[in-house]
């Protein structure tokens, strides 16, 4: 059975008005001055390096936990560092309300869990969804859970795409299913 | 019903159903890596494809253009591995004297109109003004388009952009493509393909579509299109797509394609434009920035390195001198840009106005070693981001070439006309 959801602690990216930041770009997740760096081992220290007030970031995420952050994330280049320092870090999932094309394929193409929810703002303005809330997300019946506070939210379940790819692990070992005409 | 111009060119790639928001393989006709990114894709093939053939080397490019040459040893390293990855695998590399990788592709006849094209650069989508569907991508994807050729890709609504009037010098495409993304800013095209009309799309010259499909990234969008004039533009290349085969024809969308919404933007007797930091659509009339003081300049970049765009530049700095105190980078795009504007006396001109002239490359954009600015610097640049941090620890105001010379002379920001 593959795991069709995960369960995490919350990290909710939002400024001092309390609201989520939207267009969140790759050089604050992952700055250009590190793009040499092509070990993922090296990459998890880097995470929200250059996003004011999160740049300890790495020091504070625990494995399994999941980030919340506002539309339009992953603005900016086409680096793939910006996903990997999340799978270095053992990140459970990236939620937002819509993030850059790029990003998000970024994402999806190795095994990330990235996913949309539309619900997101206004919870987190209302103070429903609270950085330290644990919450268990489903990927396929497109259903978010606050564990803590008992209630739950839209999130748009994964495409049949994404779902493969991440159920095989990544692009490469879903190409290899792929190619074998599966 | 009838089809926008990225859904023929997703369709004659792909034996799928394409229509928005379904998801379509599709056949790439060119896939490049550049210095960055690169040899985290060769690693990836190599950790995944050990031993396998590339889907066709022919069609298979490395470009290098972000830290050319290379100025770190890591950097040197990872451009020495991209070098051997291709010679094994007999993959042409444009290495790093060519220029931008997307304008090297451009210039050198692969990124053809109707084609599709990847690389490992978020502003892949510039091809979008010869009528290819340019597409950036990770380095998990580009190993795998590699390897295999093609990628899925989900297919986008599409937006048409109506401009309303037209507008006169000093006034150029930058000082447009700014003002759209005033408008436009990160929400109304965002994950979707755009296609421009109306008089001043239509009139745009080559390097002023280049200035406007690059920044499509900025305004969240997927990629943009400037159908009318397209291919005519095109031709404003040194013998287009001779090198490598026959010129294709770009497409335009059918009669009743369908489009998710229409939005008509105004820019009748639009002035000169800037953004201020740390977003490129913090943008205001040049009139309203005015007299903020800088300490340097920039340029270049793939979004305005083409030769009209150094010339606009040297229209403003011929006979006058960079005021004492302020630097001012220039990175022409490509090899081809710096050939010409060497022959044509351009480059005298920017020279003996002081300003510092730099091999081709993407220079001031990435924290590359032509980019970078101090605390508390403030740099003016033709480039296409100014996020916080971007560049170095200084704040960058965006514009075009002619307002940054003009800034440059006199040392806080300024129009064309008050030089």
């Amino acid at each position: 059975m593959e795991k069709t959801l995960c369960r995490g602690r919350i990290w909710v990216l939002q400024d001092a008005a309390g609201k989520l930041i939207e267009d969140i770009d790759t050089d604050q997740i992952f700055h250009n001055a590190f793009l040499h760096i092509t070990e993922i081992s090296e990459m998890g220290q880097h995470a929200f390096g250059n996003l004011e007030g999160w740049k300890d970031f790495s020091k504070k995420a625990k494995p399994e936990d999941i980030v919340v952050a506002g539309r339009n994330f992953g603005a900016g280049s086409s680096r793939q560092q910006a996903v990997d320092c999340f799978i270095a870090l053992k990140i459970g999932a990236i939620l937002a309300p819509s993030y850059s094309s790029i990003y998000f394929r970024n994402a999806v193409n190795s095994g990330l869990p990235i996913l949309r929810s539309g619900e997101l703002s206004e919870l987190v303005v209302r103070r429903s969804l609270e950085t330290g809330d644990e919450i268990e997300v489903d990927f396929l019946a497109g259903k978010g859970l606050d564990l803590n506070k008992n209630f739950s939210f839209a999130v748009e379940a994964m495409s049949a795409v994404q779902w493969e790819i991440y159920r095989q692990g990544d692009l490469f070992a879903f190409g290899r299913t792929f190619s074998r005409g599966s | 019903m009838g089809n926008t111009i990225i859904e023929k060119i997703i369709r004659a790639h792909s034996h799928d159903e394409v229509s928005p928001g379904k998801i379509a393989w599709m056949d790439l006709d060119i896939r490049s890596a550049r210095d960055f990114g690169g040899p985290n894709v060769a690693k990836n093939y190599e950790r995944e494809y050990a031993g396998l053939p590339l889907a066709d080397p022919a069609k298979t490019f490395f470009t290098f253009d972000l830290c050319a040459p290379a100025c770190t040893l890591r950097y040197a390293d990872n451009q020495q591995a991209c070098r051997g990855f291709a010679l094994k695998h007999g993959v042409e590399v444009f290495d790093v004297d060519k220029g931008i990788g997307t304008h090297v592709l451009m210039e050198e006849g692969l990124a053809q109109p109707a084609s599709t094209v990847v690389g490992t650069d978020s502003h892949m989508n510039i091809l979008g003004a010869v009528g290819s569907f340019g597409q950036g991508m990770g380095d998990v994807d580009i190993a795998f388009a590699f390897r295999t050729g093609r990628t899925w890709f989900e297919v986008p609504e599409t937006v048409k952009v109506s401009l309303k009037g037209t507008f006169r010098k000093p006034t150029t495409a930058k000082d447009l493509t700014l003002f759209l993304l005033k408008e436009l800013g990160t929400k109304k095209i965002a994950l979707r393909a755009a296609e421009f009309y109306g008089p001043s799309a239509a009139g745009l010259s080559l390097a002023g579509r280049l200035t406007l499909a690059s920044m499509i990234t900025e305004m969240a969008g997927i990629i943009g299109f400037i159908p009318e004039g397209c291919d005519a533009a095109r031709k404003e290349l040194p013998d287009s797509g001779m090198r490598r085969g026959a010129l294709s024809t770009a497409f335009t969308a059918d009669d009743g394609a369908s489009y998710l919404e229409t939005l008509e933007v105004d820019i009748q007797g639009l002035p000169p434009q800037v953004a201020a930091p740390f977003s490129p659509t913090n943008v205001k009339p040049v009139s309203d920035l005015r007299g903020t003081k800088i300490n340097s300049g920039f340029i270049g970049s793939c979004t305005n390195g083409r030769f009209e765009d150094l010339a606009e530049a040297a229209k403003i700095l011929k006979g006058r001198k960079v005021r004492k105190g302020v630097m001012l980078k220039i990175v022409p795009a490509t090899r081809r840009v710096y050939e010409e504007l060497l022959s044509k006396g351009v480059l005298a001109d920017l020279f003996e106005s002081g300003a510092i002239i730099h091999n081709p490359g993407c220079g001031g954009c990435a924290e590359g070693h032509v980019g970078l600015t101090g605390k508390g610097e403030v740099q003016i640049s033709t480039g296409n981001r100014n996020f916080a941090g971007k560049q170095g620890k200084g704040e960058t105001y965006l514009a075009g070439p002619a307002v940054v010379a003009a800034s440059c002379v006199l040392g806080h920001i300024a129009g064309p006309e008050d030089v």
